[in-house]
């Protein structure tokens, strides 16, 4: 079970004049799979982006702990996993070459068991030493999922999981949500409803307009 | 700078030996700008100050088209995001910066074995100054270009935008490293080039420690 905590205090976000959204509190704070949702614009994929340190909120903040302990803006990569359909790999490597590359970079351990082992899981492992651009719309997205798991962080964000993903994909993907949910935070945003229902607990932007 | 930044800045090499996004650009950008200067000199022999500034106005447009691919390339790939998901902000401005160093190192030898050998005026009688003002002056320009390419890689016009922000922060550079071309050529001593030597690696040091303040807010959005 992880000691990890994500807490969102007095959370606004505007773009101009434009409100996203204000006021916005949550805290999730055991192992589970939570949920994010709302229509379209309606500030999904700039809440998952604020609360994995991508870009800053106009006013509140988003504070992470772990052990009761907060996290550094600049350590916060090393906690996060993150996927969505506008994350985009080296095309120009494979995806071994990627994610060695991602974990020297990190500063972390090639942990070659668990890679391989996920490899397999999002049945790519016949695939891993050829270029990401020779790859399928869903099997990049399948290897996001390996790139976002890779280094066993504590809290996942999912941005719109199952898109470009076949019934076979969204199926490892649904087995890996409930199988990370048990031991970690899973944060997904999204308005598939089969998504949704994975979620213990769901954050409703349409609230937060005011 | 530490291991982490050291394996971006291999990323990046790897990347740019199977891309060739920046090496392209500058290599065609040295063969046509110096081409240019010769037919227009023609037989003409042209003076030592002359030729010092061309050298440096060779150098500035060169960096212009190449160095700002460090940042660009990956916001035009969409892979900013990736990075942001894997370093932080120092550790991705530290090995970018390393890749721009030996980019503009490699660079600028190139186009000083190229001057000596074309250019009959281009002869240097204190190489220690000479080498000494090209190690400096090669340093600001990275660092310079580094900051500048990632202040413009956020930004919509992002070709126009390099040349007219990079102008007025290198000119204090570029002046000061043409200068200490010129006394290199006249074989003038250290002691007497100091003052403009000072200069230059002030403006080093105050580009190096601005820049890693300001990365931080310049790459979140």
């Amino acid at each position: 079970m992880t000691n990890y905590s994500v807490e969102a205090t007095g959370l606004n976000k505007s773009f101009g004049r434009r409100l996203i959204f204000n006021d916005l509190e949550f805290k999730f704070n055991k192992a589970g799979v939570y949920g994010i949702s709302g229509p379209n614009g309606s500030g999904k994929s700039t809440l998952v982006k604020i609360i994995a340190g991508i870009i800053a909120p106009s006013k509140g903040k988003i504070i992470h702990n772990l052990d009761n302990k907060l996290i550094a803006e600049e350590q916060l990569h090393n906690y996060i996993g993150f996927v969505s359909p506008y994350l985009v790999l080296y095309e120009e490597f494979s995806t071994y070459e990627n994610l060695n590359l991602f974990a020297e970079i990190r500063g972390v351990k090639f942990d070659k068991e668990r890679i391989d082992y996920l490899l397999n899981k999002f049945l790519l492992f016949k695939r891993k030493d050829d270029l990401l651009k020779t790859y399928s719309s869903g099997m990049k997205q399948r290897v996001k999922f390996i790139f976002a798991l890779m280094h066993s962080p504590q809290l996942i964000i999912l941005d719109e999981p199952t898109s470009n993903l076949d019934d076979e994909g969204k199926n490892s993907v649904y087995e890996l949500v409930k199988e990370e949910g048990e031991k970690n935070i899973v944060l997904i945003a999204s308005n598939e409803k089969s998504d949704i229902e994975l979620c213990s607990d769901i954050v409703y932007l349409e609230r937060y307009k005011n | 700078m530490n291991s982490k930044s050291y394996s971006l800045f291999l990323k990046d090499f790897k990347s740019e030996l199977r891309t060739r996004y920046a090496i392209n650009a500058l290599a065609m950008f040295i063969i046509v700008a110096i081409s240019v200067i010769l037919f227009s000199v023609g037989n003409e022999k042209i003076s030592q100050s002359l030729t010092g500034g061309l050298f440096w106005v060779v150098i500035f447009f060169t960096a212009m088209s190449g160095l700002s691919r460090a940042f660009v390339s990956e916001e035009e790939r969409g892979t900013a995001l990736t990075l942001q998901l894997i370093a932080a902000p120092s550790t991705i401005f530290s090995g970018k910066l390393i890749f721009n160093i030996i980019l503009v190192f490699a660079m600028n030898t190139v186009i000083a074995i190229l001057y000596s050998v074309l250019f009959e005026a281009f002869v240097i009688q204190n190489f220690a100054l000479f080498l000494t003002s090209f190690v400096f002056g090669n340093i600001g320009l990275a660092v310079s270009s580094t900051i500048i390419a990632a202040i413009i890689a956020k930004a919509g016009a992002k070709g126009t935008l390099y040349p007219v922000l990079s102008f007025p922060i290198l000119l204090p550079l570029i002046l000061t490293s043409v200068q200490l071309t010129l006394f290199a050529f006249d074989g003038i001593s250290f002691e007497r080039a100091k003052f403009e030597l000072a200069i230059v690696v002030s403006y080093d040091v105050i580009m190096l420690t601005a820049s890693y303040m300001l990365f931080d807010f310049i790459w979140k959005e």
